[in-house]
């Protein structure tokens, strides 16, 4: 039998082989869509870059060459394939350097940002009453903080840095994710299945973790996915304000603040780092959108 | 074995009220099947979920061997008791496979021996072993309506509450499910109540019916007396005609 008739069997004679059947027939599914394909590309190409900066990037991202004679080239200088800027670093290397510090951001904010909003959220939807109100309450209160400026609170009561603002960033963004949490939850607790389970005596915890969280997980993934753009964005606009990484750490938003003084004459500077947090946004919101046509169960049929 | 006693339900959302059950009473003996009839929302489901704890109820008792039953019912409640529902399309969880479905009441309830109990239930509902790794989407209607069953069944009770098992399910697959459950129930010696709109399917199932309309107990039946249609009163001489369609004699 070839792994493919084995994975798409209607018969599976393991647990192992209906779950991984499963993910087979949903990567099927996403593999027709060409556009996402491009998505998850740039995204693994990202975790690549970040997992090889040091073999990759051609120069020290951090350490400058000789600032009588490699200041601010232009792109395509001997050496220099982006150019390099006012300090005399390679772009490129500090671009790719500068994968890390992104990758770090997002994947800090998933963590955090995900759990808290889907406890939240499936908590309040699933007892309902006054556990409800309050936690909704309290997610109106952040969800009414304007985000930045949240982040800006943040990191000048804790002090400027990438974890200050990675932190700043989560705390303002669980909110979304509670409140699609919930609605997710209304939709199905009180359905047959959830009233099954209960009357086996399974606990409030156990239905709402393997039973209620599974089902809001695919559009709570979505939702981050989706949002990682926005993200990244904030993340380089505290690096942009001088709040997130500092120097000399080659973070892409403090990058074009960097480069915004030269920005007439040696337009590659803030240019570079602003085309690869546009590729890598946009990376982000063609994955999400894929991963919304395969994962959502009512996009289908 | 299990005494109902003017039961009371109550729906409220904010100031509105619903009076879906209002003082029903009736009694099932032990090894008995009871169906429960009536026309559509005339309060039989809210009866079992009542029964079960999943509908608050507003007055009334509710008696399991002579004791009353705690409020919220205990883990040993539904070790005893378990339920059915009518559409199988919606008792399954859409992402768990048959397997997570029948070993997920085991786990709760702390049995042992659990691969055996497994597979001893699909194969006494009539599914091989080639269902139990399957997503409720890779099976048709009727299958999913015997996973439910072997669901209610794996914990060994002794009462199973059946609301609507088959109005979901098209003719053929009907008579399956029924002949299933009839022949479990002599097999386990099992106490149904059987919730139904049909009353082809409850003359079938059931020694003894009870007859609701608007949250009320209309009257008592047993087979016999549904069979030879001495119904006692109107409302039941009006779903008995209902049940066997329009005639020409009684039009004219």
């Amino acid at each position: 039998m070839t792994t493919r008739a084995w994975l798409l069997s209607e018969q599976p004679a393991s647990r192992r082989q209906a779950r991984l059947g499963q993910a087979y027939r949903t990567w099927l599914a996403f593999r027709a869509n060409w556009l996402a394909m491009v998505g998850l590309a740039i995204v693994v190409a990202l975790v690549v870059v970040a997992a090889l900066a040091d073999v990759l990037a051609p120069y020290n991202p951090i350490l400058g060459q000789d600032l009588n004679t490699t200041r601010l080239l232009p792109p395509l200088s001997p050496g220099h394939l982006l150019g390099t800027d006012d300090l005399a670093r390679d772009i490129l290397s500090r671009l790719i350097h500068g994968t890390r510090l992104t990758l770090m951001v997002v994947v800090l904010v998933a963590l955090i940002a995900t759990p808290i909003g889907l406890l939240v959220g499936t908590t309040a939807g699933y007892f309902g009453g006054w556990i409800d109100t309050v936690l909704m309450r309290l997610t109106d209160i952040v969800l009414a903080f304007p985000r930045l400026i949240l982040a800006l609170a943040f990191v000048a009561a804790l002090g400027p840095g990438i974890e200050n603002a990675v932190i700043a960033i989560a705390i303002t963004s669980w909110p979304p994710y509670a409140r699609l949490a919930r609605a997710e939850t209304l939709t199905v607790r009180n359905s047959d299945f959830i009233a099954a389970t209960r009357l086996q005596g399974a606990s409030s915890a156990r239905i709402i973790w393997k039973h209620i969280v599974p089902l809001c997980m695919s559009s709570v993934i979505i939702r981050v996915t989706l949002d990682m753009a926005g993200i990244i964005l904030t993340a380089a606009g505290l690096g942009f304000l001088g709040l997130g990484a500092q120097p000399p750490q080659p973070e892409w938003g403090a990058m074009i603040a960097g480069g915004r003084r030269f920005l007439i004459d040696q337009w590659w500077v803030a240019t570079m780092p602003g085309i690869a947090i546009f590729i890598v946004s946009l990376g982000f919101n063609l994955l999400g959108d894929g991963l919304r046509d395969v994962l959502d169960p009512k996009g289908r049929k | 074995m299990l005494d109902v006693k003017d039961l009371e339900v109550t729906f409220t959302r904010g100031v509105e009220q619903v009076h879906a059950v209002r003082g029903v009473t009736f009694r099932v003996e032990k090894g008995e099947s009871y169906g429960i009839v009536g026309e559509s929302g005339s309060g039989k489901s809210t009866v079992l979920r009542a029964i079960c704890g999943l509908a608050p109820t507003s007055g009334g008792e509710i008696a399991f061997e002579g004791s009353p039953l705690p409020t919220p019912r205990d883990a040993a409640f539904y070790r005893r008791v378990q339920m059915v529902f009518q559409d199988p399309y919606a008792s399954l969880h859409p992402r768990h496979t048959v397997d997570s479905v029948l070993s997920e009441p085991l786990a709760i309830q702390g049995f042992d021996d659990r691969e055996n109990r497994i597979e001893r239930a699909l194969e006494e509902v009539g599914l091989g072993q080639g269902f139990r790794f399957r997503y409720p989407h890779q099976l048709s209607g009727g299958q999913r309506q015997r996973v439910a069953v072997a669901r209610a069944l794996i914990l060994e009770p002794e009462i199973l509450l059946l609301d609507e098992p088959t109005s979901a399910l098209d003719a053929s697959i009907q008579a399956e499910v029924l002949n299933l459950l009839d022949r479990l129930r002599v097999e386990r010696g099992l106490t149904y109540i059987l919730v139904s709109h049909d009353l082809a399917v409850v003359s079938h199932m059931c020694e003894r019916l009870l007859v609701m309309q608007h949250g009320q107990a209309v009257e008592e039946l047993a087979r016999d007396a549904l069979r030879a249609r001495a119904a006692r009163t109107d409302y039941t001489r009006r779903l008995l005609q209902a049940s066997v369609g329009y005639s020409r004699e009684d039009a004219a």
